[in-house]
């Protein structure tokens, strides 16, 4: 194996370098002062859920193999497991509660700094959820529409009305494992009564109530977050940005935006280009204001807006030690607490504006939607005032920068690949049924200091867009491959086999598709329903040649993802394991038995390259399934200049 | 005489080898209180790894113990059972013992060198050994351990 670097990123390393001649402390350093990690908590075999415990399994079987209440390997792990998949599911979900919050204020016109953006798209949600749009006018139908939403979440029987966009048969499977969603909130509060102690103690049905719940996620609250969010801003089109850290400008003021929701940052961007706060800047002596994103916040903004991205989550800090980043307004999800002992060592202001996300050593700026417009002024004006404070000397940006194209949906591209004027999936279908696409694949997920930061991503993607396999990607995994310059349309000449280089060319698209942030992992699902609808490939998504993956995840919310999408059928690949493997009962149910339940199960594997087979002998698997025809460049040497 | 042995195939990291020793030498030698008292109570263990496999890092109370030869001022001496002993009134924290310990098991608080001292104040049993939840700490004589790891083989 090669060495292990701490990142394959230029720009990382360069300022891990500077880091540690500054002493400064990063989420690496702080994971080699944790190494060895503890052993129980790795194998899932620690159960903290009631104070009989702690209580701790020995995985040798030397020590005692039952917690104090008689809890065995099987059981600890999979409530472990599933209390992950509903911490994950609530993330989400919250987040798409919000927006459905925003949407319902400014159809009440309770807020100016919001409105509906895109009309056709409210109206077909609208005539999707039931609810009469002819002839109305478009706030009445957003305010009806924001309120079904809302019922949703706290629904105590039926079904979550976005499930029954899944393939018939699927929606059939799950109401026959009694898998389908109830109500969002429902399923997550059901997960912490079934693991609290002596309730369920059974690992199959605790998974089961588990995929249930990760399924009110993706076909609830992810889905709303996405489908409400481009009713509210705007469904994304492609269009061209930049990423990396050399973004960030000398001579601008830098406003850096962090964190998962659209809602502040998207009013952000409008209050940036407010004249009287660029006349400002001037005065300060920036020559304008600068925005860039970090994580999901930066992909919901540049798929709309192409505000450019500096950078995914393990550069959070850097980006702060660049010495240039004048303001970090952060909001939900992901945002290190270690942020502000960073921003301690530079002039850079930390600024908190969740009600529900506090940082010790951050100024508090409490967003509320009813005054968004003048809070965002408010924020970027102290961005503008800070700027004087910047040490020049302490100033060093990374000259790392690369161009991509994002903002595809279920919408847009893969209809591009029918014309403007005949817009089907038809051309994406045939393109795998000849062969010249073998399948598709998602790589979305984190970074994490376990593993080269961006290594894994991008290394898969390109093992899999060689074999001509079409590859999607969300969240971090986006931001990594952008920045490896997967993201460019001419990528496909460089990395792509013949086949996918054949379709790129003929569209125009890169061979890797920026499909949104991590809830718009929601849009990955709706189009694998388009592609089954579509005809020729089977009628369920189990029966799709595709696959997914996250090398490199460490969050909850990934678990969540994880789960929705097997439990839709979608073979799924893990960098690092789900903390369960001290339990051979659980390991066996999640990597092999599940499959003949869902369709789907779950691999772990660390290479990304080991994986990315994995995943391509998956597709080839089902291509067989479905009597396609071999795949037409099978043989044929992969240009690689 | 009794020491402490580990079989590294079991130790799992999980640091409470750590945790157990640190509260042993607190004043209060209870967790609870332990880690709320004025003076923090330092672990003689430390769980450390080069590769991936964890394993205790503490003083072997080596026969030749070249941290007892290399102390000027007596600190570090042999008592009449063998065990490698530091004398914290003698200490002038040169860190000569530091320097020629091959194993990096001896650490500093303050002023002072620090390492294992076979919990003193234990009739018949260790802090360490005793809280390893996967008994991969052993207290015994070297061939008792032999014989346990001979009993063990899988």
């Amino acid at each position: 194996m090669r060495e292990k670097e701490k990142s394959i990123d230029k720009a990382s390393q360069e300022l891990l370098e500077i880091a540690e001649k500054e002493g400064i402390d990063t989420a690496w350093d702080r994971y080699e002062a944790m190494v060895p990690q503890c052993g129980f908590g790795e194998l899932g075999l620690c159960c903290r859920n009631c104070l009989l415990g702690p209580c701790r399994i020995d995985p040798f079987e030397q020590g005692p193999q039952k917690g104090v209440c008689g809890a065995t390997a099987e059981i600890i792990a999979a409530r472990n497991l599933i209390r992950m998949i509903a911490a994950g599911a609530s993330a989400h979900s919250d987040h798409g509660r919000d927006v459905a919050h925003t949407l319902l204020s400014a159809a009440q016109g309770k807020t100016k700094g919001y409105g509906v953006k895109d009309e056709e798209k409210l109206v077909s949600i609208a005539n999707e959820l039931g609810i009469k749009t002819n002839g109305r006018d478009k706030k009445e139908i957003a305010m009806e529409v924001a309120e079904k939403v809302f019922s949703e979440f706290g629904q105590q029987h039926g079904e979550l009305q976005f499930s029954h966009r899944a393939p018939r048969k699927r929606q059939a499977l799950w109401r026959k494992l009694g898998i389908m969603p109830r109500g969002i909130d429902r399923e997550i509060v059901e997960v912490m009564h079934r693991t609290s102690i002596g309730v369920d103690n059974n690992c199959e049905s605790l998974i089961t109530h588990g995929m249930r719940t990760a399924l009110g996620d993706g076909w609830g609250g992810s889905m709303i977050a996405t489908e409400l969010s481009d009713v509210l801003f705007g469904t994304p089109r492609p269009i061209r940005a930049r990423v990396n850290l050399g973004v960030l400008k000398e001579d601008e003021v830098n406003l850096v935006v962090h964190g998962h929701e659209p809602t502040l940052s998207d009013v952000i961007v409008t209050a940036s280009q407010d004249p009287q706060l660029i006349e400002l800047a001037r005065k300060n002596g920036a020559k304008g204001i600068n925005l860039a994103g970090i994580c999901c916040t930066a992909n919901e903004i540049l798929m709309r807006h192409g505000i450019p991205i500096a950078g995914n989550f393990l550069q959070q800090e850097l980006a702060i030690a660049t010495g240039a980043v004048d303001l970090m307004l952060v909001d939900v999800q992901c945002i290190m607490p270690a942020l502000s002992s960073v921003a301690k060592c530079f002039h850079t202001k930390l600024v908190s504006t969740s009600p529900k996300a506090k940082f010790p050593g951050a100024e508090h700026v409490e967003f509320k939607e009813e005054e968004a417009l003048s809070i965002a002024k408010k924020i970027v004006g102290m961005a503008v005032e800070n700027f004087k404070n910047r040490v020049k000397e302490k100033v060093n940006i990374p000259d790392e920068k690369m161009d991509l194209v994002a903002g595809f949906t279920a919408e847009s591209v893969f209809r591009f690949l029918g014309g403007k004027y005949r817009a089907t999936y038809r051309p994406l279908n045939d393109a795998i049924i000849n062969g010249r696409l073998r399948g598709a694949a998602g790589i979305v997920g984190c970074n994490n200091p376990k593993i080269e930061q961006d290594w894994g991503h991008v290394e898969m993607a390109k093992e899999l867009i060689k074999n001509d396999v079409l590859v999607v990607v969300t969240g971090c995994s986006a931001i990594a491959n952008a920045k490896a310059g997967l993201l460019k349309p001419e990528a496909a000449f460089q990395y792509a086999g013949k086949g996918l280089q054949e379709i790129c060319e003929a569209v125009g698209v890169p061979p890797v598709l920026h499909v949104g942030s991590c809830v718009d992992n929601s849009r990955i699902l709706i189009t694998l329903c388009n592609v089954v609808a579509e005809g020729g490939l089977g009628d369920d998504i189990s029966d799709l040649p595709v696959a997914g993956a996250a090398p490199e995840w460490m969050s909850e919310k990934a678990v969540a993802i994880a789960f929705y999408f097997v439990a839709s059928g979608v073979f799924t690949v893990l960098g690092n394991p789900f903390p369960i493997l001290g339990s051979r009962e659980v390991t066996d149910l999640l990597t092999r038995r599940l499959e003949e339940v869902v369709g789907a199960n779950f691999a772990f594997e660390s290479d990304p390259i080991k994986a990315a087979r994995l995943m391509i002998d998956h597709i080839d698997g089902k291509r067989e399934a479905l009597k396609l025809r071999p795949v037409m460049y099978e043989k044929e040497e992969v240009m690689v200049k | 005489m009794e020491k402490i042995f580990c079989d590294i195939r079991k130790c799992l990291g999980c640091k409470s080898c750590e945790i157990a020793c640190a509260v042993e030498h607190s004043e209060s030698k209870n967790m609870f209180k332990s880690i709320r008292e004025e003076k923090k109570s330092r672990q003689r263990v430390v769980v450390r790894s080069t590769t991936k496999e964890p394993f205790p890092l503490r003083c072997h109370h080596c026969e030749e113990a070249l941290c007892v030869q290399a102390c000027m001022s007596g600190a570090m001496y042999k008592d009449e059972r063998g065990v490698t002993r530091h004398d914290p009134e003698k200490c002038v924290g040169c860190w000569m013992c530091i320097m020629v310990c091959p194993f990096g098991a001896i650490s500093r608080q303050e002023n002072l060198a620090l390492k294992c001292d076979l919990c003193p104040d234990r009739e018949d049993s260790f802090a360490c050994v005793e809280a390893c939840p996967t008994q991969a700490l052993f207290a015994g004589s070297w061939e008792e351990f032999k014989e346990k790891l001979g009993q063990e083989k899988r």
